[in-house]
This record gives structure tokens, sequence and C-alpha cells, in this order.
């Protein structure tokens, strides 16, 4: 066991329009949504109908398999709309937010014991949070981890800055490490130099640092204590960490957080202050050639101008859409505009430099030549290439043996970046975890 | 341009859409694709698989250029004549350029009708083995041999396996031992590596020999006092003033070239440096043995070793994919090499077969390296 790591591997995407910290803007939205897939592993069942009354904290969903697993609203207010989608697939609770808000109580005492800290979190809402691993889905309430790791920075382009967004939630992360420290032993990974959180107690602190991916969980994990057939462990945000210790100190359910709006085509970078939920448009404007992505370049969905925030997004990443066609691109001795992280460019020549990026692809798929490349943007001990031939084969023994149980897509995520053949290879990593879930079951 | 005629016609129902992976190849060959990213990572990074290919292309330019020098140098002093510097290039270069003609127009057009039948989009690998080719031929090799073997090897090396990044075998070098194996007279012997020259009244020298370093060495005739091998200096075999085909004689272009792999990471610095450690340990031991007098280091400069360590071994398809066994493939590339070199009775270069069973090789070094790192896994999860 290390408690402090320096990795090597990896890469910082240098992509324009970092957020300053400073808060912007302060949201308050007449509508907030409830989105069953932003929890991968739950199936919802509706408990609310269109015109129901509900405070922050009531459910509003529950997984049909597991009925003690509730999803709660994040405001009080009336339900206004459920939106359904093909088949009549739940897509999303729309409630419209009162002027004042009221919260149920759960009760502002820390929980004496890991049945009691599970009967928290299912009732507020926030046992969706918990992620398990391997799979990266919801967490079994009946299941035991082996640990909780949580990682206190986030190495992503234009992440969030927990330093910034909740250095001043101390009390409640603490708070909420001790109840969790009930369940199993609880790991946080700080980033060397800082001293904000590296104040936490009642857990086991690992130093952390290196360029992305350094700061994704998964990565920390498998430095820490590699996950094998068998092992169980949970992770969690630092964001839903505080949010936990939130209503254990004071009995409500406030989801509200500091969302870092950045990108390059972001009319203004800074952070914003709302919930989870919160319309896109009221958070930012956008160009319509513009995509909104929730979360960062690499692992972000797209949300589009109609979205809304996710449960686990603190980021919103503007980029321009990337449909101009650039005369012998691929031949040209310099392309100042686009950065790449190999030497077959010269961008090697500007380190400090950051480019206002956009959604192109720069290229067309190819099958796999380069193989080094993935190697070097993974600090892990796994070969990636040989999990992502054994993901595309579909082979769940190799799959094991290379190393699918330590890793989620957001893990190989530079994998898409870097590749010159252009494969998806956060798609594939997901496909294969979907097989093994479906094999393994 | 081409983007122009696509709408309607090359478009998906349209009455050319078979024709839509050639004309995407011109297209996305002019201009990038307008493509945008729509799942996984949503921005990427600038290099593709064509500006990978084209920096090898790069690379090889130096070799080429020497290459086309030599051709013109050695048909000269064959014949005893003194053309100078322009004419020598220029002679080279007119003998080179119907055999890079014959190779991409081939290559490409069973490239292009493969990637159609497939309907994938045509893949850039053949910029490079197209090039390749040429330069590892003897200069005056019939044209429709060339040809025959162009196709051969895209064809069955390639091709059937799926293009480019599924095939085992280097096709370029499965290329020149197609020559090899099929017409042994046109591609061995002492006075196939010279180009004979186009004036009537000098052709038919025949019996004119001019054997390379490699065949001199492997003959016996080394002098110990000077270093010289036959004719030719050391120095000479550096710079690169001898028989031989076209890119692999200058030690210096090719290093250029390798400097430029290097740099830009395209190529594994770890395949060359330890194919010239298994060459040199294995030339050094035939000498302790007695079956060469020449020293280990000569190994490195005659003949296409060289070369071959640079552009030929590193190819990423065909060679180990893993970093430890790049160590283990390069070194044995380097020693067999050799080892064909030094105790063989007939056929004095080994690199082209040493590549070609390594490249069979590959695969299973790299079993290996990711079993035994598996197993040591499965222990660390065991006694964690």
């Amino acid at each position: 066991m290390s408690n402090n790591l320096d990795l090597k591997k990896g890469l910082n995407i240098p992509v324009k329009g970092a957020a300053a910290p400073e808060v912007i803007q302060t949201v308050s939205p007449d509508i907030v949504a409830v989105k069953p897939t932003d929890f991968k592993g739950l199936v919802p069942r509706l408990l609310v109908k269109e015109g129901d009354i509900v405070k922050a904290g009531s459910p509003v969903m529950a997984d049909k398999q597991r009925p003690e697993i509730l999803l709660t609203s994040p405001v009080s207010g009336t339900v206004q709309q459920v939106v359904r989608g093909e088949k009549r697939k739940l897509l999303a609770v729309v409630v419209k937010a009162d002027a004042k808000q009221e919260y149920v109580d759960f009760g502002a005492k820390a929980p004496a014991s890991a049945a009691e800290t599970k009967d928290l979190l299912l009732k507020s809402g926030l046992w969706g949070a918990l992620i398990q691993r391997p799979y990266g889905v919801m967490a079994g309430p009946e299941d035991t981890p082996k640990a909780i790791f949580v990682s206190s920075f986030c190495t992503a382009p234009l992440a969030a800055d927990f330093e910034f967004t909740l250095g001043d939630s101390l009390k409640d992360i603490q708070a909420g490490i001790d109840a969790l420290a009930k369940v199993a032993p609880v790991h946080v990974s700080v980033k060397k130099g800082s001293n904000t959180f590296a104040q936490l107690k009642n857990a086991t602190l690992h130093t952390v640092s290196g360029p992305h991916p350094a700061g994704n969980v998964g990565v920390q994990i498998s430095h820490i204590a590699p996950i094998m057939k068998g092992d169980l462990v949970w992770t969690l945000s630092l964001l839903h960490l505080a949010a936990i210790g939130h209503v254990i100190n004071t009995g409500k359910l406030d989801l509200t957080r500091k969302v870092a709006v950045t990108g390059p085509a972001a009319p203004k970078t800074g952070y914003v202050q709302c919930l989870p939920g919160t319309p896109v448009k009221a958070i930012t404007a956008a160009d319509p050639d513009v995509r909104i992505i929730g979360g960062n370049v690499l692992t972000g969905e797209t949300l589009g101008a109609e979205g809304y925030l996710g449960f686990f997004e603190n980021q919103l990443t503007l980029l321009r859409e990337g449909y101009e066609r650039e005369w012998f691109g691929w031949a040209k001795p310099l392309r100042p505009k686009v950065y790449s992280s190999s030497w077959c460019y010269f961008s090697w020549l500007t380190p400090k430099k950051q480019y206002d990026m956009d959604t192109n692809l720069h290229g067309g798929p190819r099958a796999f030549v380069e193989t080094k490349c993935f190697e070097d943007v993974t600090p892990m001990d796994i070969f990636p290439i040989y999990l992502i031939k054994a993901c595309l084969a579909g082979d769940i023994e190799k799959m094991e043996k290379f190393g699918i149980y330590e890793v989620l897509p957001e893990d190989l995520a530079l994998c898409d970046y870097v590749d010159p053949s252009k494969n998806e290879i956060q798609a594939i990593i997901q496909k294969g975890i979907d097989l093994m879930i479906k094999e393994m079951a | 341009m081409a983007d122009e005629k696509k709408p309607g016609l090359f478009e998906k129902g349209g009455k050319l859409y078979w024709l839509h992976s050639s004309i995407d190849a011109f297209d996305t060959f002019l201009r990038v694709p307008g493509t945008v990213t729509f799942k996984g990572a949503h921005v990427r990074d600038g290099i593709d698989l064509k500006r990978v290919m084209i920096m090898v292309v790069i690379a090889l330019v130096p070799a080429a250029l020497f290459g086309m020098y030599n051709v013109g140098l050695q048909t000269s002093t064959l014949y005893g004549l003194d053309w100078g510097f322009w004419n020598m290039f220029w002679y080279g270069l007119l003998r080179m350029l119907p055999l890079f003609v014959v190779s991409y127009v081939v290559g490409l057009a069973i490239e292009f009708g493969s990637s159609q039948i497939r309907g994938e989009e045509v893949n850039e690998g053949y910029l490079v083995t197209g090039f390749l080719i040429p330069l590892i031929v003897p200069v005056d090799v019939p044209l429709w041999m060339l040809a025959l073997a162009v196709a051969f090897s895209v064809i069955f090396v390639k091709e059937v396996f799926g293009g480019t990044g599924m095939n085992i075998w280097n096709p370029a070098l499965v290329a020149r031992a197609f020559l090899f194996f099929s017409y042994p007279s046109s591609m061995s012997g002492s006075s196939v590596w010279v180009s004979k020259t186009w004036v009537p009244a000098l052709k038919d020298v025949d019996a004119i020999s001019a054997a390379t370093p490699l065949a001199i060495a492997h003959d016996g005739a080394f002098d110990a006092a000077t270093g010289a091998v036959g004719q030719y200096s050391f120095m000479d075999m550096v710079w690169g003033f001898v028989p031989g085909s076209t890119g692999e004689t200058s030690v210096i272009a090719i290093l250029i070239g390798a400097l430029i792999l290097v740099w830009t990471g395209v190529a594994s610095w770890k395949i060359m440096v330890s194919s010239l450690a298994g060459g040199l340990l294995v030339g050094w031991l035939g000498q302790l043995a007695g079956a060469t007098a020449v020293p280990c280091y000569y190994q490195l400069v005659m003949g296409g070793f060289l070369f071959g360590s640079v552009f030929m071994a590193t190819d990423p398809v065909t060679a180990a994919q893993t970093e430890t066994g790049k160590w283990i493939y390069g070194f044995l590339v380097g020693a067999l090499a050799v080892v064909v070199r030094l105790w063989n009775p007939g056929y004095m270069e080994g690199m082209m077969l040493a590549i070609l069973l390594m490249n069979t090789m590959a695969p299973l070094i790299d079993h290996c390296v990711v079993s035994s790192h598996t197993s040591r896994r499965a222990k660390k999860a065991l006694t964690a």
C-alpha cells in the first residue's frame, strides 16, 4: 500500500477556457429535472404524478428491483411534467420550484452504525452517488465494500477546482467521511502540495501527483489496492461526500454546487452556483453551433441547449462543432491552431499555449496501428491494447486477465483522444463492461 | 473539387455510391474530413494515420535521395566514366522513377479495389510500403516482376488479412522475398546491384562484376590491415558509396531517417537499439568463433542491416506490441540476421528473412510478455 503516488504517464490537454475561481452568477431555476439516466444500473419506477407537491428531499423515483433506493427532488415545488422517450422510457421528472424552499427533515445527527449510514443515504436520495467498482454501476445496498475511495481533486481538462468549490465545506466532508467509515475504511487521495483536504481525519490519506488521469479515482485505486476478481469497492465524488455531510450536519438535502462553466466557446467562463437538474440555458448562453457538454471534454455527455445539468456534473464545457475542413491538414508542416501531443506536429514548441479546440475528429477511423500512445497515457499496471482487443472480441476470460475489473471508460478516456486510428476506446471498454455485467450476473 | 462532385452521385443511394471508398480517399487526401466526434472524448488529437505515414516517408527521403545519386555513381564507376554529381543523380532519378510509379500504381490500385470491396475508407499504409519497395530491390529489376511482387504482397500479405493494421508480415519485405525466391537470378549474384547503363554500346558488358561489400566479405576478401572490404573502405560504407539496393547503402542517410522516426515517436527506438545490439553481439561471437574476420561493427554498416533495423523491423503493425517485447524482438532480429550472414554458405544477406521470421514470432513474444505480466498480477492479488 502506498501513501504517496507520483504518476508520470498521462496528458494534460491544453484546451482554452479555464474558469477563474470566482462565482459569476447564482441561479435559482424555475424548473429542475431529476434524470434517472444519470444513474447506471438503475431501472426507475415513478413515485409521483404530475401535479404532486414535493419538498427538497422527497422521493420522486425508486429502483424497480431494489425499491429502497430512492431518487429525491433537489427542490420543493410541484411536479410539472414526466418526460418520456422512445418506448415510454422514463427520461426525467421536471419539478417547478417554489419561491420559498422547504426541506424534508432527515434529522441532524451522525449515524451510529453502518446500517444507519446506509439508511440515511437511501432515504435522502444520495445512495446513487455511490459507484461500485468493478463495472461502475450504482452500489448495492446489501453489499459491504472492501473500502471506499474518494479523490479530492480532478485533473480532467478544465475541471472544477474542489479547493475553490468545496474548500469551505470541510466540516461537511469530515461528517461524510465519519459516516461512511462506519461502512468500510475510507481512502482519500489528496493533490500533492495541497493543504486543504490534507486536514481530513478518520480516513487513509494518499498524496498523488501527475498529469491527467492522476486525479481519477480508478487510477488511484489501481495503485493503492488493485481490484481483482471478487473484490468490491465503492467510490464517490467529493461533491457528494460534502452533500452527505451536509445532511448529517443540518438534516437538509442541499445539493447546491458551484458549477464551472468552461471551454473555448463559453461566452463567459467562471463558476455558477446552482442545483443539479438546472436547465442548461439558465446557466449559460451558447450559439447554435456550439456543443454543450455536461462534464469535461474527455468523458462528458452532450447535453444540448435544452438539457439539464446531471446529478454527477459540476462542470459545463462549451465547444464549437468542428465542421470546417482544412486543406491538406494532415500534410501541412505547421498547424498552429491544432494541438497534437504527438511529436509529428510542432505543438511541443509551444508547451504553454492553450488551444481553441473544436469537436473535429481530425481523421478517419482505421485499424489499430500505434500501440505505445495508449500506454503513455495510461498510468495503470495494465496493457491497454490487450484489454481493448479482449473487449472487442468479447472474451470474458481475457478481459478478466487484462484488468477489466480495474477500469471504467473514464480511466482510458485519453486513449480516445490520442489514438491516430480514431477508435472509440471508451465505447469499446463500456461494451466490455456491459458484457461482464451480463455474463457474471 | 472532389467535394463538389459528392452530393447526389456519390452519396448513399446515388448512382455511383459504390465508388464512395475511392472518392472519400481523394476527398480526405485533399481536406481533413469535417467529421465531428459523436461519442467518447469530444476533442481529439491532431494526429491521424496519414500524418504518421507521411512522417515515415519523410524519414525515408534522405536515404532515397542519396540512393539515387549512388545509383548513378556506381554505374559511372563500373564503366570507368566520370559523369559528375548532377548527371549521376539524374541518372539515378530516371532509373528509380519507373520503379516508384509501378510500385504505387499497382499497389494503390489493389488497395483502392480492396477498400471498395470492403466498403471501408482507403488506408494510408501503402504510402510507406510503396515508397519502401523500390528502395530495397535491385534498380534494374524488370518492371513486370516488380508489379507481380507488389501485387502478390499487397493481396496475399495485406488485403486477405483485412488491410493495414491486420497484416502479420511487412508487405514491403514480402515483395522483396517474393522476387528473391521466384526470380533469384535477378535478385542475387554479383552483377545485379549496379544498374547497367542505357547506352547501347556499353550495355553488353555482362561479365562486369560489382559485388556488394557484404558479398565480398562473405568470400573472405577482408583486409585486416587497412580495414577495407575488397575495394571499399569502412568510410565508403558509412557514406554509402558502395553497390547495394538503392536505399540501404548510406549509413548517414539512414541515421537521419532514424532520428526523424525516433524524434516523432513513430518508430520504436527500443527495436532499433536492441537490433543493433543483437547484430553486434553475434558479429562479435562470430569473430571469436572464427566464422569471419570482419569486425562486428562492420555488420551494422554492410548490406541492408541498418535499413532493416530502422525502417522495416520497426513497422508498428508487424513488430512486437509490448514494450518489453520490443527489446526481445529487436534483439532477435539483429542476432538472427548476422547468424544467417555468418553461418550460411549460400545466402549472404540475412536481414530480410530475420525480420520476416521475427514478424511471425512477434505475437508469441508478446504472448509471453503479457502472460508473465498477468501471472505477476494474479500473485499480487493473492498477497494483497
